[in-house]
């Protein structure tokens, strides 16, 4: 991590993979059990975050040096609050039916802990160009981890993907899997994987460093 | 020895907080006013492509439609009456002949109220079809109401016969079990959306005992209004 491209890289894939707001440090779990009973629901509030996560993050870093810091964390939420709110028009102008799917957690995003996080943690204290960055990493971390979920159950509870039946008509879906035990049984199952995943790489490593040695 | 001074906690400067606050407010209040003036237009025209789709769907056979509206003791040509209660649609095929009338109704359902529409023909006295504009029952259960094609097949032509003497349906709209539907204005619930389906059969029963009595006398005005 000595050159700047190197370090703008990580600030943007640690987001993806090592500091995964899902799979990771297990935030925003509210969204991620409730929408992503279908590949389209995770879709739309993956990017509906992605957006609102750019842009506060993006707006914060702007006015770190500005913002006094006892009345921070007030103006972070009306900076969220109003991208939530550019958001929640601009899905009713594009799709009332993807609108009405999402209910209510759209305007939730306000007070997703992952957005109001990283404009404490991260935008605050660091340039525009990185903060960005940074929130992108974040936002597509999250988006792929709504995805993980939203395939699974939407190929298992329907027997579709994006509303293309897969299985065909002798599946017999399993509804659980849509409703909301259903996510979590998966979101268990990916974590599972997740940490399995890494810890075989962790053990790989300190074999690898033990033969070095010996 | 020096005593070291204690560094002062930073002061409060409470004309810079009211500031960056207003400020900050100010630009969001810009910023939602010109997303909701942009955005209006389009959200308008989805939700009359939403009712357009719906209408034609539950009335087979139109290619046109007209806003009524029901007042004091009539109806007639109103693009401006309120939603959910005053408001029908009459829909005409291509040679301007009535095919049916498009209601809106709601009731509870397990989660909230549910909204639905639903066509009428008034001269077989038949619902010709139903579909749900608002719903938000359980996703894989409840939603069975607008995603179960053998649960919508009963609003394909369900018996809404009215009594000539008493100007009231013949019979009632009831919902029976899964599989015991025996007679033509009788609903086939569904197993494991019992109270959805049976809100359903509940809200088109009171929707139409109290529809059909304002409209049914002056269908004429209907049939006219299209030449």
């Amino acid at each position: 991590m000595s050159t700047p491209t190197n370090e703008s890289l990580d600030v943007f894939v640690k987001g993806l993979w090592r500091e995964n707001p899902v799979f990771v440090m297990l935030l925003g779990m509210c969204p991620v059990l409730a929408v992503t009973n279908s590949v389209i629901n995770a879709l739309a509030m993956g990017l509906a975050t992605l957006f609102v996560l750019v842009m506060s993050s993006a707006l914060v870093s702007l006015l770190r040096n500005v913002i006094p810091k006892q009345v921070r964390i007030a103006t972070y939420i009306v900076i969220i609050a109003t991208f939530v709110t550019v958001v929640d028009y601009s899905i009713q102008a594009i799709s009332l039916e993807v609108y009405l799917a999402l209910g209510a957690f759209i305007q939730l995003i306000v007070v997703n802990c992952i957005i109001l996080g990283r404009a404490e943690a991260f935008a605050s204290k660091n340039g525009i160009g990185k903060s960005i960055l940074d929130a992108l990493g974040m936002g597509i971390g999250f988006t792929f981890a709504l995805l993980c979920l939203g395939g699974v159950r939407e190929l298992l509870g329907n027997g579709s993907l994006l509303d293309i039946n897969i299985l065909g008509p002798h599946f017999e879906p399993w509804s659980v899997m849509i409703l909301p035990p259903g996510g979590f049984f998966v979101l268990g199952a990916w974590l599972l994987l997740f940490s399995w995943l890494k810890e075989r790489s962790e053990r790989r490593k300190t074999e690898k460093e033990a033969s070095h040695v010996g | 020895m020096e005593q070291q001074a204690i560094p002062a906690a930073p002061v409060a400067n409470p004309r810079k907080m009211v500031a960056v606050l207003s400020g900050v407010a100010a630009l969001s209040g810009l910023l939602i006013v010109g997303i909701f003036q942009f955005t209006a237009p389009f959200i308008e025209a989805n939700r009359e492509a939403m009712i357009e789709r719906a209408v034609f769907k539950v009335v087979p056979g139109g290619t046109e439609k007209q806003v009524y509206g029901f007042d004091e003791n009539s109806v007639s040509p109103d693009p401006t009456a309120a939603r959910f209660g005053d408001r029908f649609y009459a829909v005409y095929d291509d040679n301007n002949t009535l095919k049916g009338v498009a209601l809106e109704t709601s009731g509870q359902g397990y989660q909230d109220v549910i909204r639905i529409l639903y066509g009428y023909d008034p001269v077989r006295q038949v619902v010709t079809g139903m579909t749900v504009l608002e719903s938000k029952e359980t996703p894989g259960l409840g939603d069975k109401i607008s995603k179960d094609p053998n649960f919508v097949a009963n609003f394909d032509a369900l018996d809404a016969t009215v009594d000539p003497g008493t100007g009231d349906l013949a019979h009632s709209i009831t919902v029976v079990k899964n599989g015991k539907k025996e007679h033509a204005w009788e609903i086939d619930g569904i197993t494991g959306a019992t109270i959805s389906s049976k809100a359903i059969g509940a809200m088109m029963d009171q929707g139409l005992k109290t529809s059909l009595p304002r409209l049914l006398p002056h269908l004429d005005k209907l049939k006219k209004a299209a030449l």
